[in-house]
């Protein structure tokens, strides 16, 4: 077992590097040289030329990558070229937070959701519930994110007042300010993922129901509570747990988008306004912490694999 | 990360039949009815639309009315008719873009699992790695590579969705390969461009056909999310998720502004979806990965 995570450690390290790689050529390959754009479009060819050699631009590029390379593995990733020049690390620092509270909590209200739906779906097949459910998934899934997250300022904010509609609280301000103002874009960001589970666990939960171990479970008289939560339940989320691993991503990227709606300034917000900017070593920044949060949680979810799943640690 | 498994079945059905059999599913037949009016209404846009969509006027927020009956924007502008000639962008970007990750995905894939070696070494590293990370993620960090733009908004698109194709195109290459009609071609001296073409690509159509029709539905989707992340094809265009954008800072006091753009967006993906369920029936496409 330690072999298999030490590999996927390693591969993890690969794919970082390989992303950053990519990021650091393809920003300066492309033709429309952002590079130009960082320079402030210099009129005077002197002054870019100083500007060149001060940001040593004038330098082969392979020569430009190591260097930058070894900066980013310090946790230097430049300053914006905006404004007061604040470092793009802190930049981050400060947003990663925010992205963070709102893909956690938009994790566990999809799974909070997701489970008992999928659950009753299963367990009540056929019945008006299971096509309800069944219904609101498919529902759920076809909506846009960045859309439901408007319905939702409609609904709650803007006509019920009931939540703010925009905006974001530490949770150092307390908790009851932090979780108002992330639950509209939690469901937002969440909706799908949730829809997918459901779908999941109902189709796992009908699969394992047909096991013979369950059907013994049944015919030793436990009660149906304890068939289902002490044979059926913990069997049918071994692949529900490899679809919330390869299902998270969309619901990252749903929280990327989901920034937007409701002005939350997290890592997404960082991004997007970095594009719109053009601040070239925030968008870098940004696409290196996004990317590195990915394959984080790509790791993770292989190692609660294991922990889940004895067959794969003997293998 | 889950393998598209794909089993090559029987030949797909002839074209006429494979109609006839998608129609008979009601929700398809739903979806192929609206789609057909958006795609007339997109076509004819500037003859069918009752007003300019760009053209302001004085009444400002209007709620729905007989005259306009979507309502009107912050600026006088017709909701209808700006929703209509969003249906223009949306179906072009997604048809062009899943057309151009089509050909090339699978020109990739195919080339790749046909001649192995080096070649395919480093595309499966590429596409593997794109395959990390979401579509539409990979989309915005195009756009970020490229810049803005309806040009650089297609290739952001088709290069986000190309991986997908050359997996399965791949894939599926790797099996029919060992086909012995594939020897049998081999064995007759025919070029390797002639086997690939004419034995198989024949054989990998099915699924390819299936994804192509839900990717239509994704990459409509993304180039509604980048045009209302600011990403998208130009300010003076109207598209879905440029309305949706501009809507966000008066949807508490006018929300059909919020509303129409979205449900126009939401009917578009569900119809092409429910034409890719019934198609993917029809032809008998069994996938393991059915989200995307």
């Amino acid at each position: 077992m330690t072999g298999y995570l030490l590999r996927r450690c390693l591969g993890a390290v690969v794919v970082m590097w390989a992303v950053a790689t990519l990021v650091f050529f393809m920003l300066r390959i492309v033709p429309g040289d952002p590079l130009s754009a960082m320079l402030f479009d210099a009129a005077d060819p002197a002054a870019a030329d100083e500007l060149r050699i001060k940001f040593g631009l004038d330098q082969p590029l392979p020569v430009q990558y190591a260097k930058w390379f070894w900066l980013v593995l310090q946790g230097d990733l430049g300053n914006s070229i905006y404004g007061s020049r604040i470092p793009v690390s802190q930049i981050l620092i400060e947003a990663a937070p925010r992205t963070f509270s709102l893909a956690v909590l938009a994790f566990v209200v999809s799974v909070l959701i997701a489970i008992p739906a999928g659950l009753i779906s299963a367990l009540k097949r056929g019945q008006p519930i299971d096509h309800g459910v069944t219904f609101i998934a498919f529902l759920g899934l076809s909506m846009p994110d960045f859309w439901l997250g408007i319905l939702l300022i409609i609904l709650f904010a803007a006509s019920l007042g009931w939540l703010p509609a925009i905006g974001y609280e530490p949770l150092s301000n307390g908790f009851w300010p932090w979780l108002s103002h992330l639950i509209l874009p939690a469901i937002a960001a969440g909706t799908a993922f949730s829809a997918i589970i459901a779908r999941m666990v109902r189709s796992s939960m009908l699969e394992v129901l047909k096991t013979d171990y369950v059907r013994v479970a049944a015919a030793r008289g436990l009660t149906p509570w304890r068939v289902v939560m002490g044979y059926a339940f913990p069997n049918a989320l071994i692949p529900v747990i490899t679809v919330m691993g390869i299902a998270f991503g969309l619901l990252m990227a749903a929280a990327v988008v989901v920034e937007t709606v409701f002005a939350i300034k997290g890592l997404g917000r960082i991004l997007i306004e970095g594009i719109l900017n053009r601040d070239y070593p925030v968008v870098q920044g940004a696409i290196l912490a996004v990317s590195f949060i990915f394959v984080f949680v790509n790791l993770l979810v292989d190692v609660l694999y294991v922990a889940i799943d004895p067959r794969i640690r003997i293998e | 990360m889950t393998d598209s498994a794909v089993t090559p079945g029987d030949p797909p059905p002839r074209r006429a039949s494979v109609i006839r059999m998608i129609l008979r599913d009601r929700r398809a037949l739903a979806g192929a009815v609206f789609l057909a009016v958006l795609t007339v209404a997109a076509v004819f846009a500037p003859l069918l639309s009752p007003y300019d969509p760009n053209a302001m006027d004085y009444m400002m927020l209007d709620p729905p009315h007989a005259a306009h009956p979507l309502g009107v924007d912050d600026l006088g502008r017709d909701l209808l008719s700006r929703i209509v000639h969003g249906a223009r962008v949306s179906l072009f970007v997604g048809l062009v873009t899943v057309a151009i990750a089509l050909v090339a995905g699978v020109a990739l894939g195919v080339a790749a699992g046909y001649y192995r070696g080096w070649a395919d070494t480093l595309i499966m590293r590429y596409i593997d790695l794109q395959w990390a990370f979401p579509n539409i993620l990979i989309a915005v960090y195009l756009v970020a590579v490229f810049g803005t733009g309806l040009a650089n908004v297609i290739v952001a698109i088709s290069l986000a969705y190309l991986d997908d194709f050359a997996r399965i195109a791949r894939g599926m290459t790797l099996s029919v390969k060992e086909e012995q009609y594939v020897t049998a071609a081999r064995a007759l001296g025919l070029s390797d461009l002639r086997i690939m073409l004419r034995h198989i690509l024949p054989n990998i159509t099915a699924p390819v056909i299936v994804l192509a029709t839900v990717s239509v539905s994704n990459a409509i989707l993304a180039e509604a999310v980048l045009s209302f992340l600011g990403l998208g094809v130009s300010a003076n265009t109207p598209t879905w998720g440029l309305i949706l954008s501009e809507a966000r800072s008066f949807v508490s006091r006018a929300w059909w502004l919020g509303i129409f753009p979205g449900l126009a967006i939401m009917l578009t993906v569900l119809s092409i979806n429910f034409l890719g369920d019934a198609l993917r029936d029809v032809l008998d496409v069994r996938e393991s990965r059915d989200i995307a």
